[in-house]
């Protein structure tokens, strides 16, 4: 697998050697799986939007709705189609990628600012539907889902079964994401990025390769919010709302944008601050993501990673 | 009764009136988003923000801000003071107070962001605004605060058609005035000229000595005093919540994306349709109402990218 090197150094290999070990371990360890698969999920909700924004250049204010509506078309095809777990995750992904088709159509006709405020718009309107919907449950969601047997066969309803589930999933996308921005096709994302009309002059059909790239981050995000709730046994209206769109930004941007480990750190980060914070601050708790936000913005945008890269090169170009 | 296919005339021109009455905030807002883009290249999140801290400093003037009282920690403050103000001057204070806000966040936050991606600086405000949800929401939980309508506005005139409730009346004429007199300001005066040139290029602005970051910064507030004028105008109409403006600066969004940035008329003229647009729909297709807007955004985004009244790049 040559291109797994390419673009990471040796020490970052070793670093995700590390870290898929102590994944592995993790549960054995007395981490709580739960809230790991949780922080999973929205690493794979984070490194969707990344690819996005981080390598493509498209800021979407929408990417809860992907999220979200995947769960919820998730847990209705758990518990009121009784379908399979592979197949109910089968049916969330291809909803988010069609939801996604449909709003990358019309937001990639706008660029920058504009592309934000449009996705913006047509993912809210998009939560509209799921708060009105009649399998979704109003304001309460669906609750209570259970997680069934994978191909029929084997129960995912321990907490360690499906934690090693969620995991194989995650390194899978992991690996398929890699691929992806390492491929000839994410190196015309790249183009893009730097210099757009460039690469229109280049003879690149740019909406095609834009618009492919939005539905594969809207599938990949899907994928988390499906995943989600196999882990949580719920989908609710929180996970499609502007606020979680907001969210998935700020761990991209703490962790690293356009960085490849960024996504996950934050992931990581944002996850169990919030878990930490669930029960000490309340409505701080907003605030104080807020603040980080804000933060973020002013001071630290390169993000963990970034800034740990840049250590790295500094260092690097000393000696 | 009158009615038009199958509607109440009375009903039909009462949700026009309230539609219009919508389409007054959604012009006054999308106004500042213009303006405040137009010279800063920022998009400003914290819009909807301010027009709900425009809303709760009426709301708290109302009820009475004891400053007798003032809880630190635990230490207990006494400034003196009880602030009391009825409507007519929160129409002051409260542009005053998230003007000044602006003054703040534009000196302190914004002004280390120009030089980068324009979508920093909508990232920044959308922290700014979580920040200021989650304060009223912790201090004033999400249940809605009533307003009551100022005495010499109550009441309602019968215009033989319909009978219009005076204060939907008075928002709408001071909607128009207030948006009448920003495009007069910037079209029309020296100190528009200026910010006009600013926009253009502001490098060029400031050689011939016009203080340009002075006058970024008064942009800024006065976009924001705009959003505290309309949150005011709105207390009375609406139920004041922590969360009425990030709910709205999202439609406000689409407004803009329909009529395009560029434009000061556009704003204002998009502004409005769209609320009667949206107040038609409530009367022969209400599940509709709420999302209509996105809709049309969506038909102008296939058929006209660059919005109704934007231009071509």
């Amino acid at each position: 697998m040559s291109w797994l090197g390419q673009g990471v150094d040796r020490a970052g290999r070793i670093a995700w050697i590390v870290a898929l070990a102590l994944l592995v371990v993790a549960p054995f360890l007395g981490v709580y799986p739960i809230f790991i698969a949780q922080a999973l999920c929205f690493a794979i909700f984070a490194m969707a939007f990344n690819l996005l924004l981080g390598y493509t250049g498209l800021l979407s204010f929408g990417h809860a709705a992907f999220f979200g509506g995947a769960a919820y078309i998730t847990a209705w095809l758990l518990q009121q189609q009784h379908l399979t777990p592979e197949l109910a995750l089968l049916g969330g992904v291809l909803a988010a990628a069609a939801a996604g088709l449909v709003i990358g159509a019309i937001a990639i006709r706008r660029q920058g600012i504009y592309f934000a405020m449009v996705t913006l718009a047509l993912a809210y309107m998009l939560s509209f539907f799921f708060l009105e919907a009649p399998f979704t449950g109003g304001e309460n969601g669906l609750q209570g889902i259970e997680r069934g047997k994978l191909f029929g066969l084997c129960s995912l309803e321990g907490d360690l079964a499906l934690y090693f589930f969620v995991l194989a999933i995650f390194v899978g996308v992991f690996l398929l994401v890699l691929r992806i921005v390492h491929s000839p096709y994410g190196q015309v994302l790249k183009a893009i990025r730097e210099n757009e009309p460039r690469a229109i002059s280049l003879g690149y059909n740019v909406d095609r390769y834009k618009l492919l790239a939005f539905v594969l981050s809207a599938s990949i995000a899907g994928l988390g919010g499906a995943l989600k709730v196999l882990v949580l046994h719920l989908a609710t209206l929180q996970d499609v709302r502007w606020e979680q769109s907001g969210e998935v930004i700020l761990m991209t941007l703490l962790g690293g944008l356009g960085t490849f480990a960024g996504p996950v750190v934050g992931a990581f980060v944002v996850v169990g601050l919030q878990n930490y914070l669930s029960d000490r601050a309340g409505a701080w708790t907003t605030v104080i993501i807020g603040a980080i936000f804000v933060l973020c913005v002013v001071a630290f945008r390169k993000g963990f990673v970034g800034e740990l890269l840049a250590w790295q090169k500094r260092r690097a170009n000393k000696s | 009764m009158t009615e038009i296919f199958g509607v109440p005339i009375q009903a039909l021109f009462g949700q026009l009136m309230l539609g219009l009455v919508n389409g007054s905030f959604y012009a006054m807002l999308s106004l500042g988003l213009a303006v405040i883009f137009g010279l800063l290249g920022v998009v400003n999140f914290a819009h909807g923000a301010m027009y709900m801290l425009g809303a709760y400093v009426a709301w708290l003037g109302y009820d009475g801000i004891d400053l007798t009282h003032v809880q630190v920690g635990s230490t207990v403050l006494n400034l003196g003071i009880k602030l009391q103000f009825n409507f007519w001057v929160a129409l002051i204070v409260g542009p005053l107070v998230v003007g000044l806000i602006g003054v703040v966040v534009e000196r302190l936050l914004l002004k280390r962001l120009y030089k980068l991606d324009p979508l920093y600086g909508l990232l920044l405000t959308f922290g700014l605004s979580l920040i200021a949800q989650g304060v009223f929401l912790q201090y004033y939980g999400s249940s809605g605060q009533s307003y009551d309508t100022p005495e010499a506005l109550s009441g309602a005139t019968n215009l033989g058609f319909m009978i219009l409730p005076n204060y939907r009346g008075f928002v709408v004429a001071a909607s128009l005035v207030v948006c009448f007199g920003t495009w007069f300001l910037i079209e029309r005066t020296r100190l528009g000229s200026l910010l006009r040139a600013g926009t253009e290029n502001p490098a060029l602005v400031q050689a011939f000595g016009v203080n340009v970051p002075l006058m970024v910064t008064l942009t800024y507030a006065g976009g924001a005093a705009l959003a505290g004028l309309a949150g005011v105008l709105a207390a009375p109409v609406i139920q004041v919540t922590p969360l009425m403006g990030s709910n709205l600066i999202i439609v406000v969004f689409a407004v803009v994306v329909i009529g395009g940035m560029g434009s000061i008329v556009g704003s204002i003229v998009t502004g409005l349709v769209l609320g009667l647009v949206e107040g038609l729909t409530r009367v022969f297709y209400p599940e509709a109402s709420n999302v209509v807007v996105f809709f049309i955004m969506a038909i102008v985004l296939m058929i006209r990218p660059a919005g109704l009244f934007g231009k071509e790049k």
